[in-house]
């Protein structure tokens, strides 16, 4: 994020910013009405303990969110931006991923909304409320970073940026690395609608179709139909993002990323192709923004969109797979959780001023000249 | 005696051979053509990337972390521009992860005036890249260096910038590169007989390398090419030789002048710089970027909050003219960038100058 929002979030809090309109809502984010009750017993796919697992992860991540809005909002931290409304994709995507270091694991090139992918792959939600804190023991950047701005060497996830679309230029990288040595590793990446319009998503498209030297990338773009403020309508003229991926001949799909199974499916395949075929593979997830862009634009619920989670709960009740009362209490679980956390994370102190200039190079502490 | 081309290109090979380095490319610079200035003809390693030069610093960026080691090319730094904040994003890496990852990646790009390059092939980049932290940034001024620098970038687990001055790239050097054929004439044709892509067709031609050896110029050290008395001139690049020539012309009216060529513009060798400083109590720095936040304001800075007491003359910098671009015609280039008589003019006006 740039100064800018960190000043448009202390305006917002002073002055009214009017709410942008909305662009013409696609069908899948129109909000339903909970009808489980008496609709016809829902049929999944997926076998009940995946989906208590992906339903758990998801009210994991989502609580996560909310706690860290929360703690903006207290003024435990200069701003906020996550995931809240793309859990349904995040969380299959990164039950799917596999997880390692080096090129013969999956590496992944994220955005800012990508808890749920993180907290799939097994991050501890301590660590992004550290973030949020920005206290010395935030594992990601030692409080020099905003919220959901990770890094996990480890697991091969490069440090998340601020600035839009640049990752799908670092993915070529990592992605020519993964052609050369072969094997079953694949690089992901992820990012928004508007952000496509930059030069980098292009540069993606070309260097992963180059004859005979394709890459073996999962192309992702989340697609919530919104910039900041800005409704895709009114800058985009394509039909589909996805569409983009025809002309260099890169298998692509438009899904429902707000339908857990849709989206499970969907990466399953993708990944499959990829691993065995080493080629690029785009999806375009059309998903929900269910607190706005970020705490610049006040990061408060929206009513108008669909919510994953409500979706996926009546499905799951429905199915006679969750009651509504086991439901709720894995979230209160969560609540009661993450409250703790965020008060221990309160006590714990910021970075201490003489390490600014740790880290510039590798490996090195202090002052360097 | 080797070129620097040649110099950069011997380099490459041996981090082929002995350094891990597994891809070299950029634009034009596998075969046919290896690179508009030649310095990557016969490598095994080279490949064309589109014509992008954003993808190309992303995809080295990419290689850094899965640990792949590349020299990604530029073609001329006049076109890096549209990737600063890729470079910035490069040297952010390990300090905004707080150590977690690092970014070993090497990127070259030819700078600076000489060739009659005009508007958009002169343009320089050390002012702008010295303010992006957490780079490495070398440039050679002779094919010694430029092999022992390259070297050294290899052998970095960080990001390092190689600036190529274009104009000395033709030029032969006076020290022999370690392993190459005998410094004479037919030392020369037989280097070039062994490792230039003939003219024509080349689809079967394989380079004969020398058998090369390691040889590391450390990155922030400075060498010091003309010991003198009366005044330090700190240069690097393309106006490094012309200081040095200056130096010899001024000999001859008693100003003896001691030329520190800079090597390493970041981390740079302030020791070395600060003892001659200390030493000849007069100083000029040059460099051929536009003068306006140019990177030897900031030495001027350090100068004087360091040593203004032991300065005998105000401290000076002679650099490019503040203009959007080198005018094409010989008298505009000449006037837009310091050349040996500016040096030489700048070192009679320090020299007078009354304490
Ligand atoms: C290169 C760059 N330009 C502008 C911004 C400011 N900015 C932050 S988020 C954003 C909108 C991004 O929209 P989209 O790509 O659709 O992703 P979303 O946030 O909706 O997931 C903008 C303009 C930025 N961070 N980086």
């Amino acid at each position: 994020m740039t100064m800018e929002e960190t000043q448009l979030k202390r305006s917002s809090a002073q002055t009214h910013t009017p709410k942008p309109s909305r662009p013409p809502m696609a069908a899948h984010l129109a909000p339903t009405k909970a009808k489980a009750a008496s609709s016809p017993k829902h049929q999944f796919r997926l076998a009940p303990q995946q989906l208590i697992q992906i339903h758990d992860l998801m009210v994991k991540s989502r609580v996560l969110e909310e706690r860290l809005i929360r703690m903006y909002k207290q003024s435990d931290g200069y701003f906020w931006i996550g995931g809240p409304g793309e859990e349904a994709f995040n969380i299959p995507l990164g039950l799917s991923v596999k997880k390692g270091q080096g090129p013969q694991f999956d590496y992944l090139h994220l955005h800012y909304r990508s808890s749920g992918i993180l907290l799939a792959m097994g991050a501890e939600p301590i660590s992004f409320i550290r973030q949020m804190k920005n206290v010395a023991s935030d594992p990601y950047s030692g409080g020099r970073n905003f919220a959901n701005h990770a890094s996990i060497k480890a697991w091969n996830v490069l440090p998340i940026t601020s600035t839009i679309e640049t990752q799908y230029q670092t993915a070529i990288g990592t992605g020519i690395a993964q052609m050369r040595e072969g094997g079953q590793g694949l690089t992901i990446v992820n990012g928004g609608d508007a952000g496509t319009a930059e030069g980098d998503f292009a540069s993606c498209l070309v260097w992963s179709t180059r004859p005979n030297e394709e890459l073996p990338i999962l192309i992702i773009v989340t697609n919530n139909e919104w910039g900041i403020s800005t409704p895709a309508n009114t800058q985009h003229g394509e039909s589909h993002i996805a569409d983009r991926a025809r002309a260099f001949n890169i298998k692509s799909r438009t899904i429902n990323g707000n339908d857990v199974e849709e989206s499970f499916f969907a990466i399953r395949e993708a990944m499959d192709y990829i691993r065995k075929e080493r080629k690029p593979y785009m999806i375009e997830a059309r998903v929900s923004r269910l607190y706005g862009h970020s705490s610049a634009s006040g990061a408060n619920l929206v009513t108008n969109e669909s919510d994953p989670l409500t979706l996926f709960e009546d499905q799951l009740e429905s199915a006679g797979i969750l009651s509504k009362q086991e439901m709720a209490d894995l979230r209160e679980k969560y609540n009661t959780e993450m409250l703790e956390m965020a008060k221990r994370v309160k006590e714990e102190p910021l970075p201490d001023a003489s390490t600014i200039y740790d880290h510039v190079y590798a490996g090195q502490k202090g002052k360097y000249w | 005696m080797a070129n620097m081309a040649q110099a950069i290109r011997m380099a490459l090979h041996y981090g082929e051979e002995n350094l891990g380095l597994k891809e070299i490319f950029g634009e034009d610079v596998g075969p046919p053509l290896g690179g508009v200035f030649t310095v990557t003809q016969g490598l095994k390693t080279t490949w064309n990337s589109p014509l992008d030069e954003r993808g190309i610093i992303g995809a080295a960026m990419g290689l850094g972390a899965a640990g792949r080691r590349c020299v990604a090319e530029v073609q001329f730094c006049d076109y890096i521009y549209n990737t600063i904040d890729l470079l910035k994003l490069a040297g952010m890496q390990s300090w905004a992860s707080n150590g977690d990852w690092n970014m070993p990646m090497t990127v070259m790009t030819p700078v600076g005036s000489g060739i009659r390059g005009s508007i958009y092939h002169s343009h320089s980049f050390d002012a702008t890249m010295t303010h992006i932290p957490g780079w490495k940034i070398v440039m050679p001024s002779n094919p010694l260096d430029a092999y022992g620098l390259m070297l050294a970038c290899l052998k970095d687990p960080n990001p390092t910038m190689y600036l190529k001055p274009k104009a000395l790239l033709r030029i032969r050097g006076q020290e022999k590169i370690p392993g190459e054929p005998d410094l004479t004439p037919e030392g020369e044709k037989q280097l070039k007989e062994m490792i230039d892509a003939p003219l024509g067709d080349r689809s079967k031609w394989k380079a004969r390398w020398p058998q090369l050896e390691d040889y590391t110029v450390e990155i922030g050290k400075a060498a010091k090419v003309r010991e003198g008395e009366h005044l330090t001139i700190v240069s690097y690049g393309r106006t490094l030789p012309l200081a040095v020539q200056a130096a010899d012309q001024v000999a001859a009216e008693g100003i003896s002048v001691e030329v520190i060529d800079m090597r390493t513009l970041w981390p740079y060798d302030w020791q070395m710089i600060s003892e001659s400083i200390r030493k000849t109590r007069r100083v000029i720095y040059v460099n051929e970027d536009t003068e306006v936040t140019n990177f030897g304001e900031h030495l001027v800075r350090r100068t004087v909050e360091e040593l203004f007491y032991d300065l005998e003359a105000r401290p000076k910098l002679l650099a490019g003219a503040f203009i959007p671009g080198i005018g094409l015609a010989d008298t505009l280039e000449m006037a837009s960038a310091p050349q040996l008589n500016h040096i030489v003019d700048a070192i009679r006006e320090v020299a007078a100058e009354r304490a």
